[in-house]
């Protein structure tokens, strides 16, 4: 069962508050538009006159449609999607009746044209709603192979048996701490096989780093140093799964391991309002860019940011003052 | 039998401990002692030649000089010792390990292939430069001289100039002149965007070349030679590479 339901997932209403949402809304919208005036007009000059008289009773329709939507989008999550689809009908058609008289007192208007305002906008929300249907359709298998690909990019064999073979090495010595690496170690790959579309806590995901961080230590001793700044009140921000450990290991792997002497992996992370700013940064040599596995890691983490968070997610890197740094953006969100 | 001397060379101390552990159970059936242990490839030269090493085991990833190149550095050494290859997972090195017939053990290690490799090395061929070469063909971070049973390493940014002289290849760096077993060619290709050929017999570092002057008259012919920084005399280029050279003055 696992298996099947993770190829498709469950049809939903978009996140309305996702500035990404809002722009397909008002783009498709205008397109439809232009399309219906470009099809009941004969000549060009004709299309004009379409074209602002449609825009007239038309926009702000949609902007009423927009905020509400917006406002509304924590009460439309908890439906599910048919209840969902039919308040978003409601809506619209609700706004465009609401409406109605101020058009109709700028230039008249009678319950036929209601009608057939009411028509166009019940065709327009059923347009909308399939290509977001679609739109779902078309990035679910993406998602699960996105979570196949963060699977193979995550986590290096290299990881693995060098941490393997320093757990081997405390056992006659320490069994202790072999026994407490063993558990991370273990914790690490239940997070890392789990199903991770859902998002975690931002303090989840932290606390999978510091597991991650313990492992090298034990390898890598005093050559590794890391500097936390956790703002406390991005704790329960909604992120990812593995959004920062993958960085955080590439930050092992190319910024401390090709040195002799210790090395500064710094984490920051700040809420700003309604965003949320992660930034890491380590040392950079230059010479060992060769190793491999840092694109693809970057590239899964950008990918599943949009997929998550559309546009309004970004993921930076840049080089400054020999110190590689990479800065994520997202959207502050909780589950409450 | 005399027992065999081992030195240990890897980064990370649990990985160092844990050989010894490995080592320590394999006494009974090998005598060996270890000889010695280094946390990267210079000191794990310094120290193979002190210690008069019979087999080296290191790690192939390191800093500072992989142990690919640290094995190209012992050979250098009058009597260079076996070498068995640690990696935790490159597949790329264990295929060359595999065709070339070159001893590895994969991390982490077990006794019984420790013991195995111990007892193969002590009798086996070294590896030969053109193997190692082949197996990692990035251009390595030093020269290495071997001078009164030490390893000297001088690294690749520090020379100044290779010049060919009937039977050695003198390297020049700001302080020294160091007598190396190297070919120009070779270097010319393992270096092509480092070093730039002058002369038949002479290959000199790009970045430092400042300028060029019109050379005393040789052979009735005044022809060019190269300003270097950091050096006071003058380098002729030969007529042919005149055409390839002049384009680099900085």
């Amino acid at each position: 069962m696992q298996s099947i339901r993770q190829n498709h997932l469950p049809d939903a209403l978009p996140d309305f508050r996702n500035l990404g949402v809002i722009s397909r809304v008002l783009l498709s919208v205008n397109a439809l538009a232009l399309l219906f005036a470009l099809a009941r007009s004969r000549e060009i000059g004709e299309f004009a006159v379409k074209v602002t008289e449609i825009a007239g009773s038309l926009e702000p329709v949609l902007l009423l449609v927009v905020v509400v939507l917006y406002t509304a989008s924590a009460l439309l999550e908890r439906l599910a999607y048919a209840q969902g689809l039919v308040a978003v009908f409601a809506i619209v058609l609700a706004a465009t009746a609401a409406l109605f008289p101020l058009q109709s007192s700028l230039g008249g208007g009678d319950w036929r044209e209601l009608a057939w305002n009411l028509g166009c906008a019940a065709l327009g929300t059923g347009a909308v709603a399939w290509y977001f249907h679609l739109r779902n359709r078309a990035f679910s298998p993406a998602i699960s192979e996105a979570r196949l690909q963060a699977l193979q990019a995550r986590i290096r064999p290299h990881f693995l048996f060098n941490s393997l073979n320093a757990v081997l090495s405390l056992i006659r010595k320490d069994p202790k701490r072999a026994e407490g690496a063993l558990e991370d170690l273990a914790e690490l790959f239940r997070t890392v096989m789990a199903d991770n579309r859902e998002l975690i806590t931002l303090r989840e995901e932290l606390s999978l780093c510091r597991q991650y961080l313990n492992l090298e230590q034990l390898r890598l001793g005093d050559r590794l140093r890391v500097d936390w700044r956790v703002d406390p009140a991005a704790d329960e921000a909604l992120v990812p799964p593995m959004v920062l450990q993958p960085l955080v290991e590439n930050a092992v792997y190319h910024g401390i391991e090709p040195g002799i002497g210790p090395g500064l992996i710094e984490v920051r992370i700040e809420r700003r309002s309604d965003r949320l700013w992660l930034q890491l940064t380590n040392p950079y040599h230059p010479d060992y860019q060769h190793r491999q596995g840092n694109h693809m890691a970057l590239a899964n983490i950008r990918e599943r940011l949009q997929l998550h968070f559309d546009v309004e997610a970004s993921l930076n890197t840049r080089i400054d003052d020999g110190r590689y740094e990479i800065g994520i953006a997202m959207p502050y969100r909780t589950s409450a | 039998m005399n027992p065999i001397r081992v030195v240990i060379v890897d980064d990370e101390q649990p990985a160092r401990s844990r050989l010894r552990e490995l080592l320590e159970d394999c006494r009974a059936e090998l005598p060996h002692s270890v000889a010695g242990e280094a946390a990267n490839g210079v000191e794990g030269l310094q120290v193979a030649a002190s210690a008069e090493a019979d087999v080296v085991l290191v790690d192939i990833h390191m800093p500072e000089m992989s142990g690919i190149e640290f094995a190209r550095h012992l050979q250098v050494l009058e009597r260079p010792p076996a070498v068995i290859f640690v990696t935790a997972h490159d597949q790329y090195a264990v295929e060359a390990f595999e065709v070339n017939a070159l001893d590895y053990l994969t991390k982490p290690v077990r006794a019984v292939r420790l013991l195995a490799a111990l007892k193969k090395a002590a009798s086996g061929a070294r590896p030969t430069r053109a193997v190692l070469e082949s197996i990692d063909p990035a251009p390595r971070r030093h020269f290495s001289v071997a001078e009164r049973g030490r390893v000297t390493l001088v690294p690749v940014s520090e020379v100044i100039y290779l010049r060919a002289e009937l039977k050695y290849v003198t390297l020049r760096t700001r302080g020294r002149e160091h007598l190396v077993e190297e070919a120009l060619t070779q270097v010319e290709q393992e270096f092509g965007s480092v070093f730039v050929r002058i002369h038949r017999n002479c290959l000199v570092a790009r970045r430092l070349i400042r300028g060029f002057e019109r050379g005393a008259e040789t052979e009735g012919d005044a022809g060019w030679s190269v300003v270097l920084e950091g050096l006071d005399e003058r380098l002729p280029v030969s007529r042919r590479q005149w055409a390839q050279v002049k384009s680099l003055a900085g």
